[in-house]
């Protein structure tokens, strides 16, 4: 007999499937302002080589770019509490998503930094802005608008990536899809809801950030 | 008493000695045209009399600002001498109001309306006060450069520096450019600048400097160093330059 699909047992959990959702997208979004602030502080590092801490943002972004999101956040939550630092599975999961966000952001932002024309630095200089000035005035934002797809596409990879915050108990959206298939032994449905949620997230996302770029990124002022 | 006063500079590249060992001064209105050929030092000169080439060695003195050996204050230094580039280097996120407001803003914390007071002004001075809102993108050369010029002269420089400001332009963008600065030196503005527009530096300066293998190897007024040069290396240049 072939399988009968049924939504319903999914749908009465909507509740359920929503504030996971919700979690998801606040972990998202705490994730990535704090993400990217430590992209920017390690991007500038590394461009404009401030010892010591261009090596160190060196060695942080290969630690992390080079293990899994999955290990990261085991090595947080259930490792650091050997030293005495306990977090919880909120507090282990936004940890993980800025720290792994911070190491991809702070070399694409990197890039962005480094394609500031020499000339327009020596123009600032000219001006006698200092160091700081001119990062702020004159290299950040061109900086950010050269790579602001890509910094898009690496806030939602994160996004999707939060799903394996779940193995820490974090009630997030895939969470919620666990609990609700376990309890009604519809994986089918519970995980093409799960999805399609996931989808039109990432979508809503994509959009949130290309508007927020075009205010006050890449966009005029006037 | 001079406005620009330079004695025994040193600048080396490396193991390349660019310049070696400068001596000039310059007085307030004076129009000083650097010419020479490439690899001269007469680019890496005029660079060093804002700081953005350090030196090694000898003394570089602007109002009263003085670098000793490559020290000093720089920030001091670079608020007294206005730079305009080849490349015209205007910051393409802002527009050009923008680019004028920002160094008296962000450096002397002029309030913002009486930036754009200056900025208005300065813009006017240069022929585009229609232009307070266009982006670089949108201008052509020879706008983008007279709002560098007016970028620059919003500080209210001292002296003004020119590196071969007219060389990235088409021919035809040319002469509006070379207006703005004839107009500010008849104002009595202090100009050095790097040109290879011989005409303009025999019409404009007042006195020309001839680089040659970092040393200034002959200089005067430009009128009888063109007609009469006491060197063959400048006699040399000036026949490759403008042939008779």
């Amino acid at each position: 007999m072939a399988y009968r699909f049924d939504f319903a047992p999914v749908f009465e959990q909507t509740g359920l499937l929503l504030s996971g959702a919700g979690f998801t997208l606040a972990l998202t979004a705490v994730g990535a302002v704090l993400g990217i602030g430590l992209g920017v502080t390690g991007a500038v590092c590394r461009a404009w080589k401030l010892r010591p801490f261009d090596r160190l943002f060196g060695v942080y972004v290969e630690a992390i770019r080079n293990t899994p999101f999955l290990v990261q956040l085991f090595f947080i939550f259930f490792g650091l509490p050997a030293l005495g630092v306990r977090m919880s599975e909120w507090q282990a999961a936004v940890l993980a998503m800025v720290i792994n966000l911070g190491a991809y952001s702070t070399e694409i932002i990197r890039a962005g930094i480094q394609a500031t024309p020499r000339g327009q630095i020596e123009a600032a200089e000219s001006l006698a802005l200092t160091r700081p000035q001119i990062f702020r005035h004159v290299v950040l934002r061109p900086a950010l608008a050269k790579v602001w797809p890509a910094l898009t596409s690496q806030v939602i990879i994160v996004m999707l990536g939060s799903a394996v915050c779940s193995q820490i108990a974090t009630e997030e959206l895939t969470f919620a899809a666990n609990f609700i298939q376990s309890r009604n032994f519809r994986a089918f449905e519970t995980y093409f809801v799960t999805t399609a949620l996931y989808f039109a997230m990432a979508l809503l996302i994509r959009q949130l950030l290309v508007q927020l770029g075009q205010r006050y990124v890449v966009g005029r002022t006037r | 008493m001079s406005l620009v006063k330079i004695a025994g500079l040193h600048k080396h590249f490396g193991t390349n000695h660019v310049l070696k060992g400068i001596d000039l001064e310059v007085a307030s209105g004076d129009v000083v045209a650097l010419i020479g050929r490439s690899g001269s030092g007469k680019s890496t000169l005029l660079r060093t009399i804002n700081g953005l080439e350090t030196t090694d060695k000898g003394e570089l003195v602007v109002d009263g600002t003085a670098l000793h050996d490559g020290k000093g204050d720089l920030r001091a230094l670079r608020q007294k001498v206005g730079m305009v580039f080849q490349q015209f280097n205007l910051f393409p996120h802002l527009t050009a109001g923008q680019n004028v407001m920002l160094a008296p803003t962000v450096v002397k914390g002029t309030p913002k309306a009486e930036a754009q007071d200056i900025a208005k002004e300065v813009l006017l001075k240069v022929g585009l006060s229609d232009k307070f809102d266009s982006y670089p993108d949108q201008l052509s050369g020879g706008q983008q450069q007279r709002v560098a010029i007016a970028r620059a002269l919003a500080m209210r420089p001292k002296v003004l520096l020119c590196d071969e400001i007219t060389s990235a332009l088409d021919p035809e963008l040319v002469s509006e450019v070379l207006a703005v600065v004839r107009q500010l030196a008849a104002e009595g503005m202090t100009l050095i600048m790097v040109t290879h527009e011989m005409r303009f530096a025999r019409e404009v300066g007042n006195k020309l400097i001839f680089m040659h293998h970092g040393r200034i190897h002959e200089s005067g007024d430009p009128k009888t160093v063109f007609a009469d040069p006491q060197t063959p290396e400048l006699a040399n240049f000036v026949g490759a330059v403008q042939p008779a």
